[in-house]
């Protein structure tokens, strides 16, 4: 049904209104021809009666009332895939852009995708070796997971985002089948540059899918990004049996395009201006992460967000960690003091790794160790407020213990560089930081495990520790 | 006829349409997408779309059905996991395979199988609405009372003989004083919006025990009470919902994942199925009925998914049962209204949220209760809600009307989450309004030492807090002895005892007895360290001993069957006391 109309009835920032309309859907594509010749895409938002509301992707500079002609296509956009796309890059709608020009098509996908049946998903559970510390060890990335890294202006999510995808290592029988898809949305160029010159140097580049839609890229095309590269995820995945990690930066910028959608719409803004379905919305890009039943490859998220102001309660970190299994918070205090990865592991979580860490995936130890570490971790801080009210000379033996202690897991296991680091390393080095304090303060740990795991005079010789501060009993406390 | 008219996401309306009610259940367009009425004017007709509504179009036909939305009450509902308007998934899956086609139609109950009926019945027997007319094993654990539907009594005319039936077989008849003869088969229909008659409400007298100490011992809730767990990202509600949906003593649990995660929708099958209930030896699927609407399914049947929950529930209650409903979460059920509202143009309140959510919330949590059924039994219906507050702040619209509504409150804090402190419940901000109703049912079937220990342990903490205000400015080290054993005992308290592992045999889940037996041994050491220090020895003496560190340990070392143990316990603080001395 390829009616053609001519001329529109108003234009209001992205959105264009056209009257007189028979027998179009909701939310099917439009070509919109310009005088000139050129051609630009849009998507109808809201019929009512014979009034259809279109948003322009490419927005609607230079669109008069008279000088356009609208071509419905009569069903919703779609994607033309096949196993050609590996190692293309595309624009935020998915035509190519890198001159090598059109993609073969084995078939077309709604870019919306359907929801996953819960009964239809296998329950994630194989870890992703990421060779990161306080990733793998506190933070475990499970196979069809989705792990946001929660971001602000300035610090090295890129950076991050990078040597995870350089190092990510599948366990398991089928390793092999392991693709990279990259999703770009209000990155600047530099950035776009950074991430394909980091695929290029690891090799991994024709196991890349790039859609980039970059900070001088039309607003609106942001909406389809994600989605494009997710319906390119899926079929991957489950038609190719390729595990699929997708990287998506910065979600910020997509939030700030729904933004500016909805409020051309007119729609009641609900907090910060932004829609009430954002939750609804962002929900649906990300529980496109994960694994279905009959099929042998897998969907993973990163997605990356700024946050602005470094405000974790923002609506849009706040939305994401509703939906998202876990998060993964870089702090700004660790990377000023040049400790890289910069990341605040008390905040920092990953829902999943309880079923996919321990005796056949990673080690028997690694619960109880990451549990301990955490319980520790959290005195440091306690012990640091303190100290910041009473000065560390005045603190008790105990305290200053963990004051120590907090020092050498910060320069020892949180910072570790690009160094590509191996689980039981993890571990051993995890188990050794414990080791400093005396065998008591390990409340969170079973008898057998110490046993096995507890070292003090180790700790000891491989941290050359302040000795005055060891305490090995209490009896030095005072009183 | 009556066409689509306008389209905005799941909000169409109908123009001059005359014959539609409010609140029915309609069909839109050439894929039958169900629907439902919510505003009716003479210009218009506003109906919310449970399914996508892309690629709808102006002009396709809107169907009645003449009925409201309803759930589907029958034997199969048990085991089973549904989306929001009560579709089966498995079912769907089989048919559709992995994706949820929009205008999906499958049957709410297998209407296929046969189920094995025992009449309870005779001829010549005057029956009325609610009275259990037969019986089957609806699962090894479950016996489901078929109840007389709605509008229907009078005298039995015809009764089949016990056998096998298919739910839609008529298996008895029924003549009223008209002379009408009604057919009863084995399923019947209820508005999900309306609540189900009773006979009247009792008292909320006997507690709903979970196992989780603090729970249990500090917060706890009564049968037929509802409580409320807000908690920002990352704090453990859904993990908490999942312990108290374990373990709690009701003997039917209904499970409504509202907005949540599909892979924690799996992961919750994947366990029921699994776990053995420790008082039948069953898996606790077979008393357990999932609903699951992720946060990617349609936002309008998210709404619905709360109703078709309480409204199971509350078909089992009027069996005779007593069931814990859990809903995971409130907050994203509000923020379907909320989006809804904002679709149909209304003048919104509080944050968007439209002004009639304190009345839809308060209406749900009211369909908790403990009651005389119209079957002549007791049952009741509990509910634990989630609640997940924008940015952790519990001042906001849900968190602030929940809390008008229900009477037992846990609050989960983001600093004991860091900590890796589970349950995360905060002591301080958290409170339970049953606890004097309860009262007796601890002091008859526990110990009456059980409220007076729990009165000390709420004293204790409370002083810990008070004194961490002056720890926070000067350090420990400072104060003296007595002080700080009042916060090693606390510290005892907090890890030893409120702190509880899910992951761990004994600890996952720990009866009254034993409960009670740690608060004693606790409270124990308590007294004979204060003595300790009344004497002036050195507190460090006592830190060195390690006696805290293995009365926290008690937890895991000492086994939920073996609790004799704690004798040993006893003799351990005398002996290392002694010692000091």
């Amino acid at each position: 049904m390829n009616l053609q109309y001519i001329g529109l009835k108003e234009i209001n920032g992205p959105l264009i209104f056209l009257d007189n309309v028979k027998n179009i859907g909701f939310e099917e594509m439009v070509e919109i021809r310009l005088e000139n010749g050129t051609v630009r895409h849009g998507r109808v938002v809201e019929i009512t009666g014979d009034l259809a509301a279109i948003l322009v992707f490419e927005g609607t500079r230079d669109l008069s009332l008279t000088n356009t002609v609208i071509k419905f296509s009569g069903k919703p956009m779609e994607i033309g895939l096949s196993k050609n796309v590996l190692g293309r890059v595309f624009n935020g709608i998915g035509t190519p852009i890198d001159g090598l020009g059109p993609v073969y098509v084995d078939e077309y996908r709604d870019i919306n995708g359907e929801p996953l049946n819960p009964v239809s998903r296998l329950y994630p559970k194989n870890y992703i070796n990421t060779g990161i510390s306080s990733i793998d060890g506190l933070t475990t990335l499970i196979r069809g997971q989705k792990l946001p890294i929660f971001s602000g202006s300035g610090l090295p999510h890129n950076d991050l985002a990078v040597q995870i995808v350089k190092q990510a290592k599948l366990t398991g029988s089928d390793s092999g089948k392991f693709a990279v898809i990259f999703a770009a949305m209000g990155v600047t160029n530099d950035v776009a540059n950074y991430f394909k010159r980091s695929f290029e140097e690891a090799g991994v580049l024709d196991n890349v899918v790039m859609f980039l839609n970059l900070s001088n890229d039309p607003i609106i095309e942001r909406l389809l990004t994600p989605r494009c590269a997710l319906t390119t995820a899926e079929y991957l995945a489950y038609k190719h049996d390729m595990h699929i990690l997708v990287v998506m930066t910065d979600m910020t910028a997509y939030c700030e395009a729904l933004r500016e959608f909805s409020s051309s719409k007119g729609e009641i803004p609900g907090r910060k201006g932004y829609p009430g379905y954002l939750y609804s919305d962002l929900a649906s890009l990300f529980e496109r992460a994960g694994i279905v039943k009959n099929a042998n490859g897998s969907v993973t998220q990163i997605p990356i967000l700024t946050m602005p102001n470094d405000d974790i309660t923002h609506p849009i970190p706040d939305l994401t960690g509703y939906i998202t299994e876990g998060q993964i918070v870089l702090d700004r205090d660790l990377h000023q003091q040049g400790i890289y990865p910069p990341i605040g592991v008390l905040p920092s979580l990953s829902r999943l790794m309880k079923d996919g860490i321990g005796a056949g995936y990673t080690r028997a130890d690694h619960q109880p160790l990451m549990n301990q570490l955490f319980a520790s971790y959290a005195k440091v801080m306690d012990a640091r407020s303190l100290a910041s009210v009473i000065g560390e000379d005045e603190l008790s033996q105990s305290d200053k213990s963990y004051i120590q202690f907090g020092k050498y897991f910060e320069k020892y296991f949180i910072s570790q560089g690009y160094i590509n680091r191996d689980i039981t390393d993890t571990l051993d080095l995890g188990w050794k930081l414990l080791s400093i304090f005396p065998r008591e303060e390990l409340d969170r740990t079973d008898e057998k495990i110490l046993n096995e795991y507890y070292n003090h005079s180790e700790a000891v010789a491989t941290f050359d520790l302040d000795k005055s501060v060891i305490i090995k009993e209490l009896s030095n406390e005072e009183m | 006829m009556n066409e689509v008219y306008s389209i905005n996401g799941p909000v169409i309306k109908v123009k001059n349409a005359k014959n539609f009610k409010i609140m029915e259940k309609v069909f839109v367009g050439k894929q039958k997408l169900l629907g439902e009425v919510i505003s009716i004017n003479d210009d218009h007709t506003v109906i919310q779309v449970y399914e996508s509504t892309t690629g709808l179009m102006r002009g396709e036909i809107v169907y009645n059905s003449g009925e409201a939305i309803s759930a589907v009450l029958g034997p199969g509902l048990l085991g089973n996991i549904f989306d929001g308007i009560q579709r089966p998934l498995h079912s769907i899956f089989k048919e559709n395979g992995p994706y949820i086609k929009p205008g999906t139609n499958v049957d709410c109950l297998d209407m296929e199988k046969t189920w094995d009926i025992t009449l309870k019945v005779k001829l010549g027997d005057y029956i009325r609405f609610g009275q259990i007319f037969a019986v089957t094993m609806e699962t090894s654990l479950i016996e489901h009372r078929l109840l007389v539907p709605k509008n229907v009594s009078g005298e039995v005319v015809m009764v089949k003989p016990n056998g096998s039936y298919k739910l839609e077989e008529v298996i008895v008849q029924v003549k009223d004083k008209n002379d009408v003869i009604h057919d009863l088969n084995m399923y019947q229909k209820w508005p999900i919006k309306e609540s189900r008659p009773i006979e009247n409400r009792l008292p909320l007298t006997i507690p709903l025990v979970s196992g989780q100490r603090v729970i249990d011992t500090l917060f706890p809730i009564a049968k037929g009470g509802s409580a409320a767990v807000p908690g920002g990202f990352g704090t453990g509600k859904t993990m908490m919902q999942h312990q108290f949906a374990k373990w709690c003593d009701a003997d039917i649990i209904v499970y409504i994942g509202c907005g949540e995660r599909g892979n924690e929708m799996t992961q919750t099958l994947d366990e029921f199925t699994e776990l053995i209930d420790p008082k039948s030896n069953k898996p606790l699927i077979e008393r357990t009925v999932l609903i699951a609407n992720t946060s990617n399914m349609p936002v309008a049947a998210r709404e619905a998914s709360i109703y078709t929950g309480v409204t199971i529930a509350e078909y089992y209650r009027d069996m005779g049962y007593h069931v814990a409903v859990m809903a995971d979460s409130t907050s994203r059920w509000a923020e379907a209204l909320r989006e809804i509202s904002g679709r149909l143009e209304e003048m919104p309140a509080e944050e968007g949220f439209p002004a009639y959510l304190p009345s839809r919330i308060s209406q749900f949590y009211e369909r908790a209760g403990y009651v005389n059924t119209l079957s002549n039994s007791t049952g009741s219906v509990s509910i634990v809600g989630a609640i997940s507050p924008q940015g952790a702040d519990f001042s906001e619209p849900v968190t602030q009307n929940t809390k008008r509504f229900v009477r037992a409150f846990w609050a989960l804090d983001k600093e004991l989450a860091y900590a890796r402190h589970y349950a995360a419940i905060n002591w301080n901000l958290s409170y339970s309004e049953y606890i004097g109703d309860l009262s007796k049912w601890y002091n008859k079937n526990i110990s009456p030492e059980f409220l007076e220990y729990r009165q000390r342990f709420i004293t204790i903490l409370a002083e810990e807090n008070k004194l961490m205000e002056i720890v926070k400015l000067i350090g420990k080290d400072v104060l003296p002895s007595d002080q700080k054993l009042v916060l090693e005992i606390a510290r005892v308290i907090r890890v030893g005892y409120l702190q509880q592992s899910a992951f761990h045999k004994d600890d996952t889940f720990v009866p009254l007895e034993k409960q009670l037996k740690m608060m004693k041994l606790i409270l124990y050491l308590e007294r004979a360290a204060s003595v300790i220090v009344k004497e002036g020895k050195a507190f460090s003496l006592l830190v060195r001993s390690n006696v805290f560190e293995k009365v926290i340990k008690v937890k895991y070392e000492i086994p939920n069957d073996n609790l004799d143990l704690f004798e040993d316990y006893y003799k351990m603080i005398d002996e290392t006391l002694s010692a000091i001395k």
